[in-house]
């Protein structure tokens, strides 16, 4: 808990005084935050950060390649730049490209990487500027993206939607996305129970090292625990390796208070035991544990055991703490921090860390991964620049030895390039090997392709049947969306952010020590473990490292929030302390979640009304309230640090620090378009949150430009009548998924069981649900290394009647299917041919006959498509690629499924007539009826007020706001529907459409957004009677694309085992399947080969037996592997 | 209470519509076409060319549901049917177009023409109309300098229903007059537009019933409702009547020289039942409706007068009822 500050002059009792008044149109901060600060704002940030800043840093530490053959050759990189985006075009010459083109023409959206080099060619020194070394895939909008600070009418010029988000990478026309990753912080310590024992763990992380040490409890003894070592080793004897030899010492260093002493007693009698007094005694008993390296570099000089542990402690164990000289002094303080911490945590549990506390958690994001395949790469392609060097520099050559010739960009394009197509992040320098890191941007609506920006994925193992992980830790308030989570396997494990989360940047570290030490650090290097062990004095860390220790911790945390307020240090640095340990940790690390909060000083918000105008009147933005220190980011640590209020009445004027921006922004994009979710039962906003991803609608203003495999949209979509701050703020009602439907909720048919909806015949063909699916074929025209290449030819005529035959009839002239045409089952889109594999080379001068093989592009569906457009141009290897965008106009009908925005889904029951539908005394008919038998378990009470504000808003002719938290007042709007002549309640009387009569109950009717989603019947029926059967077991095949069997699976076999079908099992499992006729010798019992046994050698005892012909495998397989099963046959009847 | 004089009625009662206690319901009576033709009245309460308010007083639900029915579903009307494209270089989608053509209503009176029969593939003058819509949207040459307005930069970037055109066929253009065939409402939006694309379709009408699609329906909505009845059971004065005046519709209850409540028209009344919020008033009134009083409104979308698509229902019914007749007869 944080400071509280007492006010003397406040001597009027709490209750007395004037209540704080509140902020109207506070939330327009939110819009104005997302404007600097969007919702893939992180994305871009890193990127931006990788491409323009990290680069250059691997770059400078990896800046010198030598070879061993030629001690005066060497090459240096000077400096690194990410271009713009181009393409290459062959012959050195490229172009400068758009996202959009490289999405159509299956193109790799990137950018050169270009490197200053300084080398040695011959015996001269050469500099080299703007030398080529690889290419960069480049993040939609950020720094170095066309996109950037364009004007939406420019944007529509390159084909782009102006609210697209970008943040994704184009990787061969496919568009990635590399998913947020959650992991543990880093250089922390995390103290543990594991298996009963308490530990201390760190995980160092360098650029060069990434190792875990442990201080872990052996036997009531104290050791340290690492991968390079092959046995724990006693903390006393690590302390003593480490220099700090007397016993005493080591006492002052954990700490003197008697507890520790006597936990203590036992480490340092082992060292008595073992009798190492000495740090080489010490240093040659680590020596003995070393691991044994396997490969041992030939020319590396032999070395002691003893240099060997000292260079281990130096560099490998706690890698973050760095040792010059062997100076280890600062290590020793930070392992003796880590004893006392385990020996607190023994005393109390209450000391032991929490894994799943989100301020424990740091998000790699694009940028940061993208570097460590960078570095990786780099490093790689040094290597092997060395290697080259290394082998021809020896010989002797007519013109020097030119690097810049064996410099090959592919490397390290076509590393990042499959990384990010694959997912698979494989870095050998940490042996880290991750999959799944990227996902194909999902496009089937708008809030899909956000809601993947936002998504943050854990490390943890989806399998594993954890609780701790997966449930939601109160720590991620306000920072992630406690909606939106898958359900089933990966729940709460994928999680997405919220709102108005940032995500940190990495910012430099050397201003922050040097205001630390100005503000009263001191260094630990020149104290003694009494000192820094003494109960006022509070150790600082910044970035988990040691930085010194201050007396004056109060002030020094003062200090640092008013320097950043200030705008003097950055808005991201966050300082907190941690009394139990007596610490003040410092954060500077990239990666930290953090987000917005208005100041409160003296128990008065610091954002006046005056500000809010201002910002209205748009001459405040959201920096001018950073920088003018009224509002500041605060990081989860920070948070659990802060009294935060949620609303102005809230505030205490002796413990509020801080107001929150607006309550709505806890929750995410996806979860932010349920309009009343407070009013929800809570796993309904989750399953609308997973449902608004599969929503019919548009996909952005280029949506038209596009030639994705697969595209729904909708006709006619329509903003939400009701709408929230969520749906303004991410655009969503310029891109909608929905239409608003006139529910009535009431019982009609039958038809409406379990959710299923009744459709009302006349909305349909009035455009209700209508949508547009959009497939895409597509081939490309290889060339081959024998001269060869795959042709087109025209349609082909039927050589009797000379006209087209049918499966050609949509071909053009070309043999590529004309734009407008409608294309049947199997008919052929483009008439492509290939020549045959193994041809040889084309003598040149007499053409020679090639067999061309067919291989057309065939349309498949029991549904026809009509052809949209046809793209032919070329890819990146030259080769033509043809597209063709197939068009699907889809009505409504049974078994389509739909769902409100409160998790409530159905599917279309009944299509009914407009005059059979109920109507109400103003003549309406619903669009679509909903049982009420849907709303009491789901206690969905958003979707009754959804209805209630949305028929209100249909009266006044404005938008309600359902936003969390706030939106309209039931009461208000009630009170609009009871002025229009409404009842109150918004029931009315309907009448029957069929009898003509009222209806005995008032029905509970009005508008409710309603989402089409993307299953529909169309693509799932199935069935079949006869059909393709598999090769091996001549069985039916599987799956509809395959047009498959159905299965009688196992407990429908038991059903009919139980029943006692034999028959009608006979006939399913064999005669409807694989029956088979084989032949089976009487006297041997083994398969006969065509009527003759080869073993008996006659044909005397065969006899035809049916069987199910994977019977007849299984003999055979199992003959192969020596194993005779035989059959006894005997006559039946 | 004498039976006789009372009308039959629901009660609007909180929660539920209920039948009157002695009412056994119209279904059971015996009925009688002499004590019908006494009873029933039409009254005729308003219209013009588009809509219609009439009442059907003393008749049976069924019969007037049956009049909504096929007014909603079976009444005829012309509407385009196919549409021929041989340029579309728009971005609405061939068949987003044809739907929203489809959708337009025509001004010809169907009762002109027939139903075209199921196995043709030409129409004939006697059942098909044919429009064309052709259209090119392109640069305005003569534009003002420094407009960014779509008016002033393009031409024809809005496609309007009234680019529709006739086209005769056959002796049409002698039969029929030029006024009477076209879109009713000549500012439809069909589709925008920007230069380089254009229409150029031909467009097919046939009549067709609304039980098929809704384009051939020829009312934008056509129901009814019971009429109204407000009876106070006490006295109501002074602030509880201004309550109960504000729970109806306006000039449902009026208020005399004293301040008492009275019921003045209840023809009108939304029947929200908002009354029933108020436990001071509730108990002084009884809604209910009459159920033998049908209030229709009919909604026409523009080809024949509202009047005529109700007597064309009534048609319609009476050849129902004469066909059953026929094979009852023939039986």
């Amino acid at each position: 808990m944080g400071e509280i500050n007492k006010h003397p002059e406040w001597d009027t009792a709490k209750g007395l005084r004037e209540p704080i008044k509140t902020l109207e149109d506070k939330w327009k901060l939110v819009p104005s935050f997302l404007q600097i600060k969007g919702l893939v704002k992180q994305h871009i940030d890193s990127f931006n950060y990788f491409i323009n800043v990290e680069i250059k840093k691997i770059v400078q530490a990896n800046e010198k390649v030598f070879c061993d053959s030629d001690p005066l050759f060497y090459i240096k990189y000077l400096n690194a730049y990410v271009g713009t985006p181009d393409l290459e075009e062959g012959f050195n010459v490229t172009k400068p490209t758009t996202p959009h083109e490289c999405r159509l023409r299956d193109m790799t959206y990137s950018a050169p990487i270009t490197v200053d080099i300084e080398y040695i060619r011959g015996n001269q020194r050469v500099i080299k500027n703007k030398q080529l070394i690889g290419r960069m895939p480049l993040m939609l909008r950020s720094s170095n993206c066309v996109l950037t600070n364009k004007s939406d009418f420019e944007l529509s010029q390159l084909n782009e939607c102006p609210h697209d988000p970008g943040g994704y990478f184009i990787i061969r026309g496919q568009e990635k996305v590399i998913l947020i990753q959650e992991q543990l912080s880093r250089n922390r310590m995390i103290v543990d129970e594991f298996k009963g024992a308490i530990q201390c763990q760190v995980t160092s992380s360098t650029h060069e090292k990434k190792t875990r040490t442990n201080v872990i409890v052996k036997n009531g003894k104290y050791v340290l625990r690492h991968n390079a070592l092959s046995d724990d080793i006693p903390i006393a004897i690590a302390f003593k390796a480490m220099g700090i030899c007397s016993d005493q010492e080591i006492m002052q260093l954990v700490g003197t208070d008697d507890a520790i002493v006597k936990k203590m007693a036992p480490c340092i009698m082992d060292c008595h035991n073992l009798k190492i007094f000495t740090q080489n005694q010490a240093l040659s008993h680590i020596g003995s544990k070393l691991k044994v390296k396997r490969f041992q570099t030939p020319n590396a000089k032999f070395r002691t055991p003893v240099d060997e542990a000292r260079d281990l402690l130096a560099t490998t164990i706690l890698a973050h703490v760095t040792v010059e000289n062997y100076n280890f002094y600062v290590k020793a303080i930070y392992l003796a921090i880590m004893v006392k911490r385990v020996i607190e945590a023994e005393n109390s549990k209450a000391a032991i860390d929490d894994p799943d506390y989100y301020g424990n958690k740091r998000l790699e994001l694009a940028g940061s991964l993208l570097a460590l395949m960078f570095e990786d790469l780099f490093k790689r392609f040094n290597w092997e620049l060395k290697s080259i060097a290394d082998k021809i520099i020896p010989k002797v050559k007519a013109a020097p030895f030119d690097v810049v010739k064996h410099m090959r960009p592919d490397l390290i394009a076509n590393g990042l390039f499959t990384a990010i197509s694959s997912g698979n992040w494989t870095i050998k320098r940490f042996k880290m090997e991750r999959h799944g890191v990227t996902q194909v941007l999902s496009r089937l609506s708008y809030i899909s392709a956000l809601g993947m920006m936002t998504r943050v994925n854990s490390q943890f193992e989806k399998t594993r049947k954890v609780s701790g992980p997966r449930s939601l830790q109160p720590s991620q308030w306000g920072m992630l969306c406690p909606s939106d989570t898958p359900e089933g396997e990966a729940c709460g494990l994928v999680k997405n952010l919220a709102l108005m989360t940032h995500i940190t940047t990495e910012c430099s570290e050397e201003p922050i020590s040097r205001l630390a030490c100005n503000a009263g650090v001191e260094d630990v290097k020149l104290l003694g473990g009494e000192e820094i062990n003494h109960p006022a004095v509070y150790m600082v860390f910044l970035n988990g490292n040691i930085l010194g220790v201050t007396r004056q911790y109060k002030k020094l945390i003062k200090i640092f929030r008013m320097f950043r307020r200030r705008g003097l240090i950055s808005a991201f640095v966050s300082i907190y302390p941690n009394h139990n340990q007596r610490t003040v940790y410092i954060c500077s690390d990239g990666g930290r979640l953090c987000r917005p909060y208005i100041i409160v000083e003296k128990g008065y918000p610091l954002v006046q009304q005056s500000h809010i105008n201002e910002l209205n009147r748009g001459i405040r933005k959201f920096q001018d309230f950073l920088s003018d220190g009224l509002i500041e980011y605060l990081d989860v640590n920070e948070e659990n640090d802060s009294h935060i209020a949620t609303i102005e009445a809230e505030i205490d004027p002796y413990v509020t620090t801080h107001l929150e921006v607006e309550p709505f922004t806890i929750l995410g994009v996806c979860a932010g378009l349920v309009p009343y979710p407070h009013h929800n039962q809570s796993p309904r906003n989750t399953y609308q949150c997973a449902m608004g991803k599969q929503a019919m609608g548009t996909i952005g203003y280029n949506q038209k430009n596009r030639i994705d495999t697969l595209m729904y949209n909708l006709v006619y979509p329509q903003c939400p009548m009701v709408k929230t701050r969520t749906i303004e703020l991410t655009n969503f009602d310029k891109l909608p998924a929905g239409q608003n439907a006139t529910v009535a909720v009431m019982s009609y048919s039958g038809y409406d069981i379990e959710d299923a909806l009744i459709l009302n015949r006349a909305s349909i063909d009035r455009g209700y649900g209508r949508c547009l699916v959009y497939k895409s074929a597509k081939t490309i025209m290889k060339r081959y290394s024998n001269q060869t290449s795959d042709r087109i030819l025209g349609p082909s005529r039927d050589a009797n009647t000379g006209k087209v035959i049918k499966a050609h009839e949509v071909l053009d002239t070309d043999g590529i299917a004309a734009p407008g045409e409608m294309v049947e089952n199997r008919q052929v889109l483009i008439n492509k041919q290939m020549p045959p594999a193994t041809l040889n080379p084309i003598s040149q001068g007499q053409p020679q006959q090639i067999d061309y093989k067919d291989v057309p592009v065939t349309y498949k569906g029991p549904v026809e498509s009509y052809i949209e457009k046809v793209m032919v141009s070329s890819n990146s290897e030259d080769a033509f690629l043809i597209k063709i965008l197939l068009r699907q106009t889809r009505v409504p009908e049974i078994g389509d499924k739909f769902s409100s925005r409160h998790g409530q889904k159905g599917v279309t029951g009944l299509i009914v007539q407009q005059e059979d539908m109920p109507f109400n005394d103003r003549g309406i008919c619903p669009d679509m009826i909903m049982n009420p038998h849907g709303f009491p378990s789901r206690m969905t009470v958003g979707k009754t007020i959804e209805l209630l504000a949305g028929k209100a808003g249909l009266m006044e002719g404005k938008f309600h706001y359902g936003t969390a938290f706030g939106g309209s007042k039931v009461r208000d709007v009630c009170g609009e529907l009871e002025k229009h002549g409404y009842n109150y309640h918004g029931k009315d009387i309907f009448y029957s459409g069929l009898t003509g009569e009222p209806l005995e109950a008032y029905i509970y009717s009005g508008p409710v957004y309603y989402q089409k989603l993307k299953h529909m019947v169309q693509d799932k029926m199935h069935a079949r009677a006869r059909g393709p059967r598999a090769v091996l077991t001549r069985q039916p095949t599987e799956g509809r694309s395959r047009d498959g069997g159905l299965r009688l699976g196992e407990m429908e076999r038991d059903c009919l085992i139980g029943y006692g079908a034999s028959m009608l099992l006979m006939e399913r499992l064999m005669l409807a399947s694989d029956a088979f006729s084989a032949d089976i010798c009487g006297a041997c019992g083994r398969l006969a080969s065509r009527a003759w046994c080869h073993a008996c050698r006659s044909s005397a005892a065969v006899s035809a037996v049916e069987m199910p012909y994977a019977c007849k495998l299984l003999f055979q397989e199992l003959a192969a592997m020596n194993i005779v099963p035989k059959l006894t046959l005997k006559k039946y009847c | 209470m004498p039976k006789l004089e009372e009308k039959p009625k629901v009660l609007l009662e909180e929660f539920r519509v209920k039948n009157a206690p002695d009412d056994y319901g119209m279904a059971d009576e015996k009925w009688s076409f002499k004590k019908f033709s006494k009873n029933f009245r039409i009254v005729i309460v308003r219209m013009d060319s588009s809509e219609m308010e009439f009442d059907l007083i003393g008749i049976q639900p069924a019969f007037s549901n049956a009049f909504r029915r096929l007014m909603l579903s079976e009444v005829p009307s012309m509407a385009i049917e196919k549409v021929m494209i041989k340029n579309n270089t728009s971005i609405i989608q061939d068949e987003v177009l044809a739907h929203r053509l489809g959708l337009i209503p025509l001004k010809a009176d169907p009762r002109l023409f027939e139903y075209r029969p199921e196995d043709a593939t030409e129409g004939t003058e006697f059942d098909t109309l044919e429009f064309s819509l052709k259209i090119k949207c392109t640069m305005n040459k003569s534009q003002p300098k420094d407009s960014f307005r779509t008016e002033d930069l393009y031409e024809n970037h809005s496609v309007y229903s009234s680019a529709i055109k006739w086209q005769p066929i056959g002796n049409q253009a002698s039969v029929h007059k030029e006024a009477d065939i076209g879109p009713v409402h000549s500012d439809i939006l069909i589709s925008k537009m920007r230069p380089g694309h254009e229409l150029d379709l031909h467009l097919v009408a046939v009549k067709g019933i609304g039980k098929d699609h809704a384009k051939f329906s020829p009312v934008a909505t056509a129901s009814y409702r019971l009429l109204p009845e407000i009876t106070l059971t006490r006295e109501v004065k002074g602030n509880e009547a201004t309550l109960l005046q504000s729970c109806f519709s306006p000039g449902v209850i009026g208020l005399d020289t004293d301040g008492k409540a009275y019921v003045r028209n209840a023809r009108y009344d939304s029947c929200s039942r908002n009354v029933y919020r108020y436990d001071a008033i509730k108990d002084a009134v009884i809604l209910s409706r009459i159920r033998d009083h049908f209030i229709f409104n009919v909604e026409s979308v523009g080809a024949m007068t509202p009047n005529i698509i109700f007597v064309e229902a009534v048609k319609i019914l009476r050849d129902k009822c004469k066909s059953l007749l026929d094979e009852l007869n023939s039986f």
